[in-house]
């Protein structure tokens, strides 16, 4: 079976440091692969090299078989690559509802319309408003972005991957930054996610509780090189990930 | 977006009101040529929000787009060729002309970088105002372009023999109600359009032009496009100026002050709202007409005083304005529209 997303000795450089170090890696449909490693591993860049943000020294990136190394960031989208961003990157002026419209727009393909005003595609603001109800947000939706918390920001984040629906969904570190309280429900949205069989997920997560729960592969970057693949229980275990991990973070969990 | 403040509904409603009746309110040739003035203006400070306060990118030929349409209006007429069809075709051709211009300054420089586009529209715009002086066996050079009207535009013609509450009706209020007309519908027109899903994506770009593309907006072309329909809208303008003006010349229409007089109106009203550039345009064109006569009246009268009349000469009209400018920019960064939003 051809993996949904694989990736082939892909390579970046700046300068003279090599952030990510000729990664291959192949991701089926109806997995979720937790990507681990210190700070600085070259986990974000690896995905931003998967999303198109940044193109790779070498090495190539394939979307069900196809290769899309060389192709720009709007097309990758819609065919399917969504992404959360580790920083929050949002439309600050905008309303929540507006945020999140935006995103059920381009998945409709409906950014293109001129002349009757957006808000009166009931169609789309239904969707965009599921979506703000899964995340709970629906209170926020015609509060500016500005004037959300940080932990509403980082939901907010998660609720235009969503409102995309990609076929991969990377998350970078969803929960960092969140409240305790808020953590559960946006771990509950990911689950529901990793369980079904036709998404796949990548899942950038310090935490190796949530590791656990929620991946079936784990994957160690280091240095920009991969140092580990494989099952939760054993990678977590294995001394490489120990010591990847220890004296930079404790292995809460 | 937010509901508008009362104060600043008031406000676009007086505006409105003014314009829609202006003939009959402040009856004299010269104060219907401010209020079709302001008209223009507002449609011109209009569209070139939607590049700069909606899309976020800055451009600077602006009143380019503005001639393009002036000059397509005046050539036809100049060259004796005086009816309705030579205005309308002067008008698309020049609009037409516009929106290719824009769309391939935006193609060629937006893909690298903004400032890159401003700073082609700088060039191309310096390079418009030298063809505009040189070509003069097309745009008549320095001197420009003058010439008539139809009949039913001139001040001669009558379509009531009696005035109309005390207003004659002839060719001058033929010719203002036509401009306002056509500004108010293609006021409407930009409204429609930034509430549009396609104005939600520029407002998007301006925010966040990563994250847009990162949703799967291909910036490129939106952008392009923004600058093609605000750069035709410009030019319709620029074939009203023309009819009010019965001349066209490199200095109405194409130099750096009507260039600073847009960037005024949008920044004093407050960018990214086409109801701020609304008011900024009404308030500079007023200005213009009642403050510097004002200020060479106050010349006038202090002339035996040392230091003040030299400030208050009327060549150092632009000296006030950049100072009000400044001052703008720093306390009202969002501009009158700005200062009155709800949060
Ligand atoms: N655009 C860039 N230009 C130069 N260096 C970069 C760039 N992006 C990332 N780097 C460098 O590449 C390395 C990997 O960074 P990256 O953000 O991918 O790490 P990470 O694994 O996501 O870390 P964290 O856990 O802190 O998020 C770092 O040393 C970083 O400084
Ligand atoms: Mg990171």
């Amino acid at each position: 079976m051809t993996p949904v997303l694989e990736t082939r000795y892909l390579t970046i450089r700046f300068g003279g440091q090599v952030a990510v170090d000729s990664v291959s890696l192949a991701f089926h449909a109806g997995t979720t692969t937790a990507i681990v490693g210190p700070n600085g591993a070259g986990k974000t860049t690896f995905l931003n090299l998967i999303s198109g943000q940044l193109r790779p020294s070498a090495g190539d990136v394939f979307l069900r078989g196809k290769r899309i190394t060389a192709m720009a960031t709007p097309a990758r989208a819609r065919l399917g690559l969504g992404r959360a961003f580790q920083l929050t990157n949002l439309f600050p002026d905008l309303t929540v509802l507006e945020n999140v419209r935006l995103a059920v727009q381009a998945r409709a393909g409906a950014g293109l319309g001129f002349f009757h005003a957006a808000d009166t595609r009931t169609d789309l603001t239904e969707r965009a408003q599921t979506w703000l109800s899964e995340t709970r947000l629906s209170a926020r939706a015609h509060n500016r972005v500005t004037a959300l918390s940080h932990g509403d920001q980082r939901k907010l984040e998660v609720a235009m991957m969503l409102a995309l629906e990609p076929e991969v969904f990377m998350f970078d570190e969803p929960t960092a930054g969140m409240s305790v309280d808020e953590v559960p429900m946006v771990l509950d949205l990911i689950a529901a996610i990793a369980a079904s069989r036709d998404k796949t997920v990548l899942l950038i997560e310090h935490k190796m509780d949530v590791v656990r729960r929620l991946a079936d592969r784990v994957v160690v970057l280091h240095q920009g090189a991969l140092v580990a693949d494989g099952e939760p229980a054993e990678v977590v275990a294995s001394a490489i990930v120990q010591e990847a991990y220890l004296g930079i973070r404790p292995a809460n969990g | 977006m937010t509901r508008q403040h009362p104060v600043l509904r008031l406000l676009l409603l007086s505006l409105f009101l003014a314009l829609a009746f202006a003939p009959f309110l402040f009856p004299g040739t010269k104060s219907v040529a401010t209020a079709s003035r302001i008209c223009i203006f507002i449609v011109l400070a209009a569209s070139y929000d939607i590049m700069l306060g909606y899309t976020g990118i800055v451009s600077f030929a602006h009143t380019m787009f503005f001639a393009f349409g002036a000059y397509g209006v005046a050539i036809p007429l100049s060259r004796g060729w005086i009816g309705w069809d030579a205005i309308l075709v002067g008008t698309i051709v020049g609009a037409a002309l516009a929106a290719l211009v824009s769309a391939a300054i935006a193609l060629l420089s937006l893909r690298v970088q903004k400032i890159f586009f401003s700073m082609i529209t700088l060039a191309v715009a310096s390079l418009a105002q030298i063809l505009a002086t040189q070509l003069r066996d097309i745009t008549g050079g320095e001197d420009g372009l003058t010439f008539s009207l139809p009949a039913e535009l001139q001040p001669s013609f009558r379509f009531l023999a009696d005035p109309i509450f005390g207003v004659r009706a002839d060719g001058r209020l033929i010719g203002y109600y036509l401009t306002a007309l056509i500004a108010l519908a293609l006021f409407l027109l930009m409204q429609r359009l930034v509430a549009s899903p396609f104005g939600t994506v520029l407002q998007a770009i301006r925010e966040n032009e990563f994250r847009a593309e990162a949703l799967g907006y291909r910036t490129i072309v939106y952008r392009t496009i923004a600058s093609a329909i605000s750069a035709a809208i410009a030019a319709v303008a620029g074939g009203l100026m023309a009819l009010l003006l019965r001349y066209v010349g490199p200095s109405a229409t194409l130099s750096f002050d009507v260039m600073t007089d847009i960037l005024l109106m949008v920044v004093i009203g407050g960018m990214g709202s086409l109801t701020g550039p609304a008011l900024g345009a009404a308030l500079v064109v007023l200005a213009h007409y009642y403050l510097q006569p004002f200020m060479q009246m106050g010349f006038d009268s202090l002339a035996d005083v040392r230091i003040l009349p030299a400030l208050i000469h009327p060549d150092r009209w632009l000296l006030w304005v950049g100072t009000l400018f400044v001052l703008i920019v720093h306390f009202f960064p969002a501009g009158i529209v700005g200062a009155f939003r709800k949060h």
